[in-house]
């Protein structure tokens, strides 16, 4: 039995310890006397040997001997390609935003343009930028919290 | 025995400083050290081998970028575990992947070479497999706190000391959870033995 912290009480301590052959010889003595006092635990015993016969049977399934061969080279590929795409990133926010620095200054500079046409460019490709940035956020929140995600409209 | 695994302990401390230092071949010693203990750990946390290679290879990689944490006098391998639970604990959590998890999920357990050897009849073998198919999906519905304790112990023969250590939690935290793990187990299999 399991208190309302789950700890376990001492028959229960030592059937695990029993079980999983960790008992000290003294525990061993009083252990084998609670078997035999107490039929509740003794049935208790036989259902958990049974478990542990039958996984002990059992072990986890072996890796090819291939996967073992590319395993180093596939660990620090997966570390290159991350490495890359950082630097990917960070090249492209710097060059994206330095190209949109001189797209606005020419813009702006532009004199035969006028005025409201330039400010309406402008406050066209902010409002296409902040729509692409929501949906994509919006996006992202539902995959990760849409409980109903995973059934098929 | 103390003196072998002493010699083996600064034998690691050596590599990890040199992986601190950024030498990438010192990594790759720990990695092969290391890589089976670590699949076989992720295998029996998310039941699938695919997903068992995956999160255990990016556990590596989260370990090689972190390195500069990592105390070289300490045991490398309690480290790299605690990276490769959370992943494995985020991986399982996760929702968007559940019905790809069901369907990878199985096939990780198998009759010991012995037991097969001795099973010439195919009514004992059908029963073998049928037997072999409710643990691993008693396991995977298991709690993973639960899982995790139950694979440590069972499948990688770890002592409650060394579970301990390596969840960094008391023993009777350790005991509880695979004393609730077996009460499961043995209801879900009773009638199958």
């Amino acid at each position: 039995m399991t208190d309302d912290k789950g700890r376990i009480g001492r028959n229960e301590e030592l059937l695990m310890r029993a079980l999983d052959d960790e008992l000290e010889p003294d525990e061993r003595v009083e252990f084998e006397r609670m078997l035999l006092d107490n039929p509740e635990l003794r049935g208790e015993w036989d259902r958990l040997s049974n478990l542990q016969e039958v996984t002990a049977n059992m072990r986890l399934r072996n890796a090819p001997e291939e996967m073992w061969d590319g395993y180093w080279n596939s660990v620090y590929s997966r570390f290159e390609r991350g490495l890359a795409w950082i630097l990917v990133s960070l090249g492209a926010i710097v060059v994206g935003s330095w190209g949109a620095w001189y797209f606005v200054k020419d813009l702006m500079a532009d004199a035969d343009l006028p005025t409201f046409v330039k400010w309406s460019i402008l406050a066209l490709i902010v409002g296409l930028v902040m729509l692409l940035v929501s949906v994509l956020r919006h996006r992202i929140f539902v995959s990760q919290s849409d409980p109903y995600k995973e059934i098929e409209r | 025995m103390e003196r072998e695994r002493d010699a083996g302990q600064t034998a690691e401390a050596i590599l990890v400083r040199r992986a601190q230092a950024g030498e990438t071949a010192a990594f790759g010693e720990l990695v092969s050290n290391y890589m089976q203990r670590c699949y076989y750990a992720a295998l029996g946390m998310v039941g699938s081998p695919q997903d068992a290679e995956d999160l255990s290879q990016e556990a590596f990689v989260r370990a090689f970028k972190a390195r500069a944490r990592l105390d070289p006098e300490r045991p490398f391998y309690p480290w790299l575990y605690q990276i490769l639970r959370r992943l494995c604990y985020n991986f399982t959590r996760d929702t968007s992947s559940r019905r790809r998890k069901l369907e990878r999920a199985g096939g990780w357990l198998v009759a010991e070479a012995r037991v097969r050897a001795s099973v010439d009849d195919p009514e004992r073998v059908r029963a073998t497999d049928e037997l072999r198919d409710r643990l691993e999906s008693a396991i995977q519905e298991l709690p993973l706190a639960q899982r995790e304790v139950f694979v440590l112990k069972e499948f990688e023969g770890l002592k409650y000391r060394e579970i301990a250590e390596l969840l960094e939690v008391p023993i009777g935290t350790v005991m509880s959870r695979l004393y609730a793990a077996r009460q499961r187990l043995a209801v879900r299999l009773e009638g199958l033995e």
